[in-house]
């Protein structure tokens, strides 16, 4: 294919560092890693990047580290890695990574890119509220870090500020048992329809919600979360009691009718979902026989 | 003739349609086979896996500029005036034209011209074509098209093809009548509609060619079509040039399905290289693509079915409604197969059928795999199930006792012939479709596996159900397709071998303009020379307008037809290597190969001999449902179909196997949705086909009732399965769930709606 006329500037740093100090100076270019989200958007004319900052030569961006009791995840881990290297102790985050495009989106797609793009249909985030993960985000002005449910304000709109560059997401290892749902219309490769994340913290007796494509952002499910469990006598989990959870979910999303589903559907799928979830961590905590 | 762009690519941009060079030739199975009912490697095969193969969208000149197409927003508008000086100050542009600059005829068509060349001052659907740039990159050429100011003035789309029946604008109306079902006493009556969406073809290459101008003020095209003899027709009339100077040659296809029978980028990348002197390449992305060419017809269908207490089908009546969008296209004929198909492979003696095609300010709707023969039989198989239940039969009783055995009239009064008349059962005429629905009791419906992963279930990897609200149904699906081009059509192949010694080897070239369109058509033409010549080494020249016309690589038809002129072709040339001697010289033959003529259908009773060759397919699908969140997960797909002869396995299954997925497609997922004329789904993102989780791994039982008129006894095969995987899917999704589902595809919402769990 013949060259645009004039390409916009590709800045290719070689660490954190001097990403950031070409971003201060250039902010006006997006940062890309896998680029399954940005050059897709490049690609439909949606969007023409004046310049772009290519992070993949960034080996810090590109590693997860445990940080005792949590996992530090570069931004440009791909999905990929995280299946296979973090299934174990962030099943939840593994089990969302999974449903990622296709495998050769998951080889080149990251949680960081999930984030900037902060989709409602990001498969990255319900599991990511689910267990109160904290974004860590990089500028030449210092670091800081926002949790979560702080991080996003609309649709692909986030608290990123021009400068800013997304480094690592911290993830609480799992305390019990997780789970992680996204309903589609295609058994693979399919932006959800609704998707549902749900931690059981075994250690602080608490459970932790995050919803997907159910609402103008993700959205957490605090009515949900404070649902009274029997945790003296676990067998006394009963179906209403994982129904009136998948109640507490619906009421907490604020669906929209669109190409991929209704709003009402949407609400009765998370209600479903939810009440699964919620069995199945319980059950995977305590044992089979409570749960019916 | 200029020379490629990009010396070191794989295979020279002039010549882009011998693949059979960039894989070596096709004369390459060891000596005495690879003929007919074999499988020989596809001659395309080894650079279609590597990624060397010469798609039209890889095409490449020298000095080549990029063309690009500026599209109405609207779906019905005016325009008041075009402004195209911003366009052209760019820098790198190099034509800019409009409706003004069309040097010849304005309109073009299939059947009928009414499709402007470029808007006429008034744009009737979204993503109708208004002008046209060159530049010398893609992306300038996009910008440019940006900076073209169009003053519409907005009118009110018709969009509800009801109403455009009530206004009279509709491009065919072919009723059927036969016997008087109104004086009928039945035992059973089901009475539904149906509504069946949008599907498109989904191509995976994108339209695309190119166009070089000649030194005689003529142009050569590039590009990807399924028949170049109707382009070459369409194209030189509105480019105001006589045929003999325009030069076509098929380009690397990556599927057509119908979507390449209309044309698309031909007229304007031809207009811009005669405007620039330069050759021309345009391509459109995936956007472009879902609204650049036709769709399948939607549908909305009205049937009632009445039986008597034996299980006889009585009458069926049924009004259909096919919304044929903004232009012609190929609705008037696709109204035909709704209508004489419309009944499907059964006996009845009474029948009013209404078929009409709307036309509308919706997206052109035209040719796709089954081409009115989808719509049709999901009705029919819906409705056989549905009196099935309610005269307490099974569906594959109720579709055995009324079967089309030999001799049976359609409700065209078509005889159902050339099944194989040495057979009977019990004394009656042989019944091919009841032969093959019996066959199903060799293949049991699988059983439900322990211990299944999260992918064997319905919502795949999304981990919706470990079994939760999981249950299995059956269904099955009978389809009816024509083979070839119905209705009078002067419908024949043209194929031209020649045989000479090539390096001391006796070769065989044979040349047609067939468009190999992923079905394995390359191969077969070298299948039928190696057996009919009894040479090994066959080589295949271009598909191109040097050749005579082939038809189109459409309605099932190329195996017959083009298969049955290179027969006719060797034929000739063995005749002549009778008192020849291949030492003095190549020996050559041309031949045109016509079917049987068929009739037109009567325009007041529908009836008419107006089909040529009639093939059949039965699936019997498998599905698990999550009833409580509405998802299907299709686990197996048996097919019984009757190609007639099995000319060439691989490629056969391939066919089945690819109609089927289709067909799961427009069962559960695949639709153009639509608002107020606007698409709002043109991404595969959010139009989805199936993947390798939804499309389970096929059983198949291939039957071979020969047809004493076809070429081997061969049967289309490429159709059918679309027809009949759909029914029997949406059959089993009412098996598990108990409820009517009448439309399709069929959306987690429907299977939930009446749970009425929605806080």
């Amino acid at each position: 294919m013949t060259a645009p006329a004039a390409a916009p500037p590709f800045h290719r740093p070689g660490d954190l560092g001097e990403a950031l100090r070409l971003l201060a100076a250039h902010p006006e270019a997006v940062p890309v890693a896998g680029g399954t989200d940005l050059m897709v958007a490049v690609n439909y004319r949606l969007t023409r990047p004046a310049a772009m900052l290519d992070l993949t030569r960034i080996g810090e961006l590109r590693a997860w580290s445990d940080a005792g009791d949590a996992i530090r995840i570069g931004s440009g881990v791909p999905y990929t890695r995280i299946v296979a290297e973090l299934a174990t102790v962030l099943p939840g985050l593994a089990a969302a990574a999974r449903t990622v495009g296709s495998p050769q989106i998951r080889n080149r797609g990251t949680l960081g890119g999930n984030l900037a793009t902060a989709s409602p249909a990001g498969d990255g985030h319900p599991p990511l509220l689910a267990t109160g993960a904290d974004i860590e985000i990089a500028s030449t002005r210092g670091t800081r870090t926002v949790p979560v449910a702080a991080f996003f304000t609309g649709p692909k709109r986030s608290v990123l500020q021009p400068g800013e560059l997304i480094t690592s997401v911290i993830v609480p290892k799992a305390a019990g048992p997780q789970q992680f749902l996204k309903v589609g219309t295609r058994n693979a490769m399919v932006i959800a329809v609704c998707s549902l994340a749900v931690a059981l913290d075994l250690e602080t007796r608490r459970l932790g919600t995050g919803i997907g494509s159910a609402g103008p952002t993700p959205l957490t499910a605090p009515e949900a979360d404070l649902i009274e469990l029997p945790w003296t006598r676990p067998g006394l989990f009963n179906d209403a009691l994982a129904e009136e959870f998948g109640r507490r979910v619906a009421a907490a999303a604020r669906p929209i009718d669109d190409v991929r589903g209704t709003a009402a559907y949407r609400r009765h799928a998370l209600a479903v979902c939810a009440a699964r979830a919620l069995r199945r961590v319980w059950t995977a905590a305590h044992g089979t026989e409570s749960t019916r | 003739m200029p020379e490629p762009a990009n010396p070191t690519g794989p295979a020279p941009a002039m010549t882009p349609t011998p693949p059979t060079r960039a894989a070596g030739g096709v004369g390459t199975p060891p000596l005495g086979t690879g003929g007919v009912g074999s499988s020989p490697a596809r001659p395309d095969a080894e650079a279609k896996v590597n990624g060397a193969f010469d798609y039209a969208s890889d095409l490449s000149f020298p000095g080549m500029l990029w063309g690009h197409t500026l599209r109405s927003p609207h779906p019905r508008a005016r325009i008041r005036s075009i402004d195209t000086t911003a366009a052209q100050a760019i820098p790198g542009v190099e034509a800019v034209l409009t409706a003004a600059d069309v040097p010849g005829k304005l309109h073009y068509g299939l059947i009928e011209d009414d499709q402007p060349v470029l808007s006429l001052g008034e744009v009737n659907y979204q993503g109708e074509p208004v002008a046209i740039v060159a530049a010398g990159s893609l992306d300038v050429a996009r910008r440019a098209a940006e900076l073209i100011e169009v003053d519409y003035e907005l009118l009110e789309p018709r969009c509800d093809p009801e109403d455009a029946l009530e206004a009279g604008s509709f491009f065919r109306y072919q009723p059927v009548r036969l016997g008087d079902p109104d004086a009928q006493v039945p035992a059973a009556v089901v009475a539904r509609e149906y509504v069946v969406g949008m599907q498109d073809q989904a191509p995976l290459g994108p339209e695309s060619g190119a166009a070089v101008p000649t030194a005689d003020g003529g142009v050569e095209l590039y590009v990807a079509t399924q028949w170049v003899h109707s382009d070459l027709e369409q194209i030189a009339p509105c480019l105001g040039l006589e045929p003999d100077r325009i030069h076509i040659a098929i380009a690397g296809i990556g599927g057509a399905f119908g979507a390449r029978e209309d044309l698309s980028v031909q007229v304007h990348m031809a207009m811009l290289a005669l405007a620039t002197g330069r050759p021309v390449k345009m391509m459109y992305d995936r956007a472009e693509s879902f609204v650049g060419h036709v769709h399948r017809h939607p549908a909305r269908m009205r049937y009632e079915h009445a039986a008597d207490a034996d299980g006889k089908l009585l009458y069926v009546k049924a009004r259909i409604v096919l919304d044929g969008g903004a232009y012609a296209s190929t609705t008037e004929a696709v109204v035909g197969n709704a209508a004489s198909l419309a009944v499907g492979p059964y006996e009845v003696e009474h029948v009013s059928v209404d078929a009409w095609g709307a036309r509308t300010n919706n997206p052109p709707c035209g040719a796709m795999r089954g081409f009115g023969g989808v719509q049709t039989c999901f009705a029919y198989e819906s409705q056989m199930d549905a009196l099935a239940e309610a005269l307490g039969l099974s569906p594959v009783e109720f579709r055995r006792r009324n079967a089309v055995a030999q001799g049976s009239k359609l409700i065209t009064g078509q005889i159902v012939d050339a099944y194989d008349p040495e057979r009977a059962d019990d004394g009656r005429p042989f019944s091919p479709l009841a032969d093959m629905l019996g066959r199903f009791k060799e293949i049991p419906v699988p059983a439900v596996p322990a211990g299944r992963d999260i992918v064997d279930l319905p919502g795949g990897t999304g981990n919706t159900t470990h079994g939760e609200g999981v249950r299995r149904g059956v269904g099955y699906g009978v389809g009816l397709k024509n083979v070839c081009y119905s209705e009078g059509f002067d419908d024949y192949s043209t194929a031209s071998v020649r045989v000479e010694r090539v390096d001391g080897q006796t070769v065989a070239f044979v040349h047609t303009a067939a468009a190999e369109v992923g079905q394995g058509h390359w191969s077969l033409q070298a299948q039928i020379a190696r057996t009919e010549l009894g040479v090994d080494r066959v080589e295949l020249l271009p598909n191109d307008t040097k050749a005579g016309s082939a038809g189109s690589s459409s309605a099932s038809r190329q195996s017959y037809m083009t298969g049955g002129a290179v027969k006719a072709a060797c034929e000739a040339v063995r005749e002549l290597l009778r008192d020849r001697d291949l030492a003095d010289g190549p020996v050559e033959a041309t031949r045109v190969f016509r079917h049987r003529e068929t009739k037109p259908m009567d325009p007041v009773t529908g009836q008419g001999e107006s089909h040529v060759q009639l093939a059949l397919c039965v699936h019997r699908a498998t599905v698990d449902v999550d009833i409580e969140l509405g998802l299907v997960k299709v686990v197996d797909l048996t097919c019984v179909q009757d190609v007639g002869k099995i000319m060439n396995p691989a490629a056969l299954e391939g066919q089945i196997h690819g109609g089927t997925a289709q067909g799961l497609g427009l069962a559960v997922m695949e639709e153009m949705i639509t608002e107020q004329g606007r698409v709002r789904n043109a991404s595969f993102t959010d139009y989805l086909i199936p993947t390798i989780l939804d499309m389970p791994p096929m059983r198949l039982r291939i039957v071979e009732n020969a047809d004493p008129e076809a070429p081997y006894g061969l049967r289309g095969a490429g159709e059918p399965p679309t027809l009949s995987s759909t029914p029997a899917i949406v059959a089993a999704i009412r098996d598990a769930t108990g409820l009517a589902l009448t439309q399709i595809p069929v959306r987690p919402e429907h299977l939930t709606a009446h749970l009425g769990r929605q806080p």
